[in-house]
């Protein structure tokens, strides 16, 4: 009798079941986060341990949804929760902060470095991807989008129908920019002269990671994150705009 | 009311949706490409178009946008743990030069534009 409770319980309420899972993966890397004095690291922390339980999920099922292959958390589960069609609402969502005047504030430079800063990372990403043997056009534009930002990454991917294993790949590269970008920023500002709002503006748009970028400011100089955070905030969505469109033409057309 | 921004959301989701399949059948993938960074664009014109003209959200309606936007490291974390990490584990070194030669090449890019300004 108690089995069949169990199991009706457990056949129910999917979505229910992966918002409480995620909230306690966020509640708990927000309290390691913050026992670790570095409370910025709690969304990297969150979404590390969702792909370290995507990697238990698809060790324990041998399947390739990772999480989403245990039945409890299937179908209308994690499968819902982290699919395309949410992804990509709640990322247009925070297009809703972002004032133009802020941009124009940036001015030339601030554009001109997004510009840059986009096309340097997914020029970099692609070309270590096509570097160490990914031949195929869409593949290789996903690893160069997880370049640019870990979004830009699942969106391009997404668009342009690869694997879920390509897209953890741009992920991974994603957030190894964001961590990298936190942890190194402080020792590397006074090598690149980080002292100033128009370098700070610089910087923002040139990395992206907003999360990567407001962490490694706030560890180098606090008063410079708003300036870092306003060229970031566009970089995300210049991504989404250009990598899987112009990106994708461009790689097709020097691998084909 | 909160659905009313939840909704506002909803129409440029699809407005550009449909422009990036519009784009997609245009490249020949298929599929929606480079549509949410159209309807994050529209979006952005609209709303600063919208208070320049002194037209600001209502707080509840502004709350329903508000609420999608704090839920997007939560989808992240959701979607991070349905990706097929045992596959990608093998790609393990693309990710880690990837991620860290942008990022490294991107720093030492700093300087140079921060000169255009002076």
């Amino acid at each position: 009798m108690l089995t069949d409770a169990f199991n009706s319980f457990a056949g129910a309420d999917h979505l229910i079941i992966s918002i409480a899972l995620v909230a306690l993966i966020m509640f708990i890397t927000k309290k390691i986060s913050i026992m670790l004095g570095e409370e910025r690291i709690a969304s990297a922390l969150a979404i590390i341990t969702g792909l370290v339980l995507a990697f238990i999920g698809g060790k324990v099922t041998g399947g390739s949804s990772g999480l989403a292959d245990i039945s409890i958390f299937s179908g209308a589960g994690i499968g819902l929760l982290g699919g395309s069609m949410l992804r990509d609402y709640t990322i247009i969502s925070t297009a809703y902060g972002v004032k133009l005047k802020n941009l124009k504030k940036a001015g030339p430079v601030g554009v001109i470095s997004l510009l840059v800063g986009v096309i340097f990372s997914f020029i970099v990403g692609s070309g270590v991807a096509m570097a160490l043997g990914y031949t195929d056009p869409a593949e290789v534009t996903t690893i160069g989008a997880g370049a640019v930002t870990f979004i830009v990454g699942p969106v391009t991917g997404t668009a342009l129908g690869v694997s879920s294993e390509i897209i953890a790949i741009s992920v991974a590269a994603g957030l190894v920019k964001s961590i990298m970008t936190m942890v190194i920023t402080p020792f590397i500002a006074d090598l690149v002269g980080l002292d100033n709002p128009t370098s700070a503006m610089v910087y923002g748009g040139l990395i992206g990671t907003t999360s990567g970028v407001a962490g490694g400011l706030a560890a180098t100089a606090p008063e410079l994150v708003p300036y870092g955070a306003m060229t970031a905030t566009f970089y995300t969505g210049l991504g989404t705009l250009i990598v899987p469109s112009l990106g994708f033409i461009i790689i097709r057309s020097i691998l084909l | 009311m909160e659905i009313i921004g939840m909704g506002f959301v909803a129409f440029f989701m699809l407005l550009g949706s449909f422009l990036g399949r519009i784009l997609g059948q245009f490249i020949g993938t298929g599929g929606d490409v480079g549509g949410v960074g159209l309807a994050m664009l529209f979006m952005v014109l609209t709303v600063n178009y919208l208070e320049n003209r002194g037209r600001m959200f209502k707080p509840r309606t502004e709350n329903g946008i508000k609420f999608l936007s704090a839920l997007y490291i939560p989808i992240i974390v959701a979607m991070a743990a349905r990706l097929n990490v045992v596959g990608a584990i093998n790609g393990g070194l693309v990710a880690i030069l990837a991620g860290g030669v942008a990022t490294i090449g991107a720093m030492f890019l700093v300087p140079l534009l921060s000169k255009l300004k002076k």
